[in-house]
């Protein structure tokens, strides 16, 4: 970094890193699996990619490799098609947030976002120049002067992501940075990240196990599973087309319904849908069916084709409703609806399917 | 306290907050005590500490043979030495110098051998934590006197190798003083994420010696601060090893003085007892001083 030009941090500099990761292997000694197992990941310039996963899959794990924080056992990660396993995190040139708070607390806020413009030589005008910017980014310029401990869970994340992106680095790496946050902070914390993220056009990789926040913030969703990426695409891609049914159920809501697959396509009930995945083989399966893909049908206008069942609970979810119906052969299943149709428990009602192409997977005979 | 059956039934009732802690009557559970309370507490606990102190310092001033003539006539003595009497203060004197000397090298061991351990336990093994914790604790539940038995052997070689001086006693001390220097840099350790904000001051660009310079150590400045001053304070009041290994300290020093002078050594007994009181003073006030230790947050609050 040079100490010359005190250029305002607030604009898109499009020069954010390509990063990739090939086949990286990370074992932790005595553990019997591996945490990371031929994780592949490429992320283009200025991409903002969300790790989902369960707790355990290695999420924590591929960032920090990718910073530098974990050495892994085989396969490279290259920034900038550099290969940077003998580059310790100090010279990566990335920037952190981490799931715990972590400023320092013997430093008020300015000289924290100082920090890594200080290990860079910035000199002190520019520091603070660059530093104030930042801050001003993320909302906070008028508490530069207090320290950590006095301010709230979600200030001291701003002030750590300010601090993270004041050496303009190439890569941003953020680990579940909102999960200490109530719900509402979360929300307006995660849409000023990506807002920032899309204005300095910096490589983004941001880890959760929240599929709606993953959903809400990333150009690519990345779900991963024990270690490997099981389906990696838009938000739009993995919901509507889940490759599998472990991404149909983490990502989204999807009611299992027993079905027949045929030649591409399943019969659920009379129902015909396209399966998505068309390398399976013909058999019973479950399908893996949106609350959004089933619609109520009068009772004096269902066709023989549609199930019917009993209303078991009803939610109202604001702008949805959402209502879990009992079928005739006791499976349960959950229905989405506009909150003009309204339900009693015990009401019995027909429901027919929208036939939009489902993942499913093979029940074991 | 046993005689009482203490069930939870009978005591939860009284326990629970009252509602209206402010004009409450109902003591609450871990409430401070109110400012009387404090002050009947700083009052016999002062007397406690002071009657005996007092009590010495009255004795050094008393003239021998004539009750109720006071004089720092002792005082003047240790200074001004009668030739006549033969009496020589030197090793006394001697016995502090050395003391000193044994204080600061074992002040480098802990902090030069013990912290580093410490934070490099923390940082890279944590496995071994549990270890280091055992042996440093250990010393303390050996007493003294058993320790040094097993030092005379010991003491053999390393009188063979560094020749029988004095400082050489600061190894023997630097075990002693392991669990009363372990335990406030462990406790200083614990109360911060250390993990984090190293991998935070790494990630910034920071090398190894520049994050613990300047975020690691700015954060152990009470736990170090303790440490160094209990040690201190152990090592000026160590007497056993130094008599056993037949060196000369302040303790063994004060010891001899005391069977020909008594007033003199009450006078330098009272003046270590000050000086160890000082250092506890200045422990709390420095402990208080680091703005980021004042409330602690909880690290991760499950939403
Ligand atoms: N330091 C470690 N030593 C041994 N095993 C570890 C270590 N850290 C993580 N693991 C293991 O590696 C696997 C992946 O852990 P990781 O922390 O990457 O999961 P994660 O996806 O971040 O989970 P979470 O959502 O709970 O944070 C887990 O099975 C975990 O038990
Ligand atoms: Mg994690």
């Amino acid at each position: 970094m040079t100490s010359t030009s005190p250029a305002p941090v607030l604009s898109r500099l499009g020069d954010g890193a390509t990063v990739e990761l090939i086949g990286v292997v990370k074992e932790y000694p005595g553990a019997g699996t591996r945490a990371l197992d031929e994780l592949s990941l490429s992320i283009a310039p200025g991409e903002f990619i969300a790790l989902l996963g369960p707790s355990g899959c290695g999420k924590t794990t591929a960032l920090r490799a990718l910073a530098g924080l974990e050495q892994i056992n085989a396969g490279s990660i290259r920034i900038d098609g550099v290969d940077v396993a003998s580059t310790p995190v100090n010279k990566r040139d990335i920037g952190m947030v981490f799931q715990a708070y972590s400023l320092f607390p013997h430093m008020t806020v300015l000289q924290n976002v100082e920090f890594g413009l200080q290990m860079r030589r910035v000199s002190a005008a520019d520091r603070a120049v660059r530093a104030r910017e930042a801050l001003e980014m993320v909302g906070l310029d008028h508490l530069a002067e207090r320290y950590a401990h006095q301010m709230s869970g979600g200030q001291q994340q701003r002030v750590a992501l300010a601090r993270a992106l004041v050496t303009r680095p190439r890569v941003l790496l953020l680990d579940e940075p909102l999960s200490a946050l109530d719900a509402k902070v979360r929300v307006s914390l995660r849409e000023e990240i990506r807002r920032i993220q899309t204005e300095l056009g910096i490589t983004t990789v941001f880890v959760t196990h929240d599929q709606e926040e993953a959903l809400a913030v990333a150009d690519r969703v990345a779900v991963m599973r024990a270690g490997e990426i099981e389906q990696i695409g838009t938000p739009e891609a993995l919901y509507l087309t889940p490759r599998t049914p472990f991404v149909a159920d983490f990502v989204g809501v999807s009611n299992r319904m027993q079905g027949t697959l045929r030649s591409g396509t399943i019969t659920v009930r009379g129902a015909s849908l396209p399966s998505i995945d068309p390398t399976l083989p013909d058999g019973e399966v479950l399908a893996y069916v949106r609350p959004e893909d089933m619609v109520f049908v009068p009772l004096d206008q269902a066709a023989p084709a549609d199930i019917t069942g009993t209303v078991a609970s009803t939610s109202f979810l604001g702008s949805l409703r959402r209502t879990t119906v009992r079928l005739d052969d006791d499976t349960i299943v959950s229905v989405q609806h506009g909150v003009e149709q309204q339900f009693l428990f015990g009401d019995a009602v027909a429901l027919r399917l929208t036939g939009r192409p489902v993942a499913s997977s093979p029940v074991a005979a | 306290m046993s005689a009482v059956p203490l069930t939870s039934t009978a005591v939860e009732p009284t326990t629970v907050p009252s509602p209206s802690p402010r004009r409450g009557r109902t003591p609450r559970v871990g409430a401070e005590p109110s400012k009387a309370a404090r002050l009947i507490i700083l009052i016999a606990v002062g007397l406690v500490f002071l009657v005996p102190l007092g009590a010495m310092f009255e004795f050094t001033l008393r003239t021998s043979g004539k009750p109720g003539v006071y004089s720092f006539a002792h005082y003047a003595s240790i200074f001004h030495t009668d030739p006549a009497l033969g009496i020589s203060y030197e090793p006394l004197f001697e016995g502090i110098r050395n003391s000193l000397l044994i204080c600061l090298l074992t002040v480098a061991i802990i902090l030069l051998i013990l912290l580093p351990t410490m934070l490099l336990v923390e940082l890279r093994y944590p496995r071994v934590r549990r270890v280091l914790e055992f042996v440093c604790i250990l010393p303390i539940t050996v007493p003294s006197i058993v320790l040094v038995v097993g030092f005379v052997p010991v003491y053999q070689r390393v009188a063979a190798v560094f020749g029988s001086q004095p400082w050489t006693l600061a190894f023997a001390v630097g075990i002693i003083v392991l669990p009363y220097a372990y335990r406030p840099i462990a406790t200083n350790i614990a109360a911060f994420d250390l993990v984090t904000l190293t991998e935070a001051a790494r990630s910034l660009g920071a090398s190894w010696p520049v994050a613990i310079y300047r975020v690691i150590l700015p954060n152990m400045r009470r736990g170090v601060i303790s440490a160094v001053f209990l040690t201190v304070a152990v090592v000026l009041g160590e007497y056993t090893i130094a008599a056993f290994l037949s060196q000369n300290t302040f303790q063994t020093a004060l010891l001899l003085i005391s069977q020909t002078d008594s007033y003199v050594a009450t006078i330098f007994a009272l003046a270590a007892l000050v000086f160890a009181f000082v250092i506890l003073l200045i422990i709390g006030r420095f402990g208080a001083a680091s703005p980021g230790s004042r409330r602690r947050r909880p690290r991760r609050v499950q939403p």
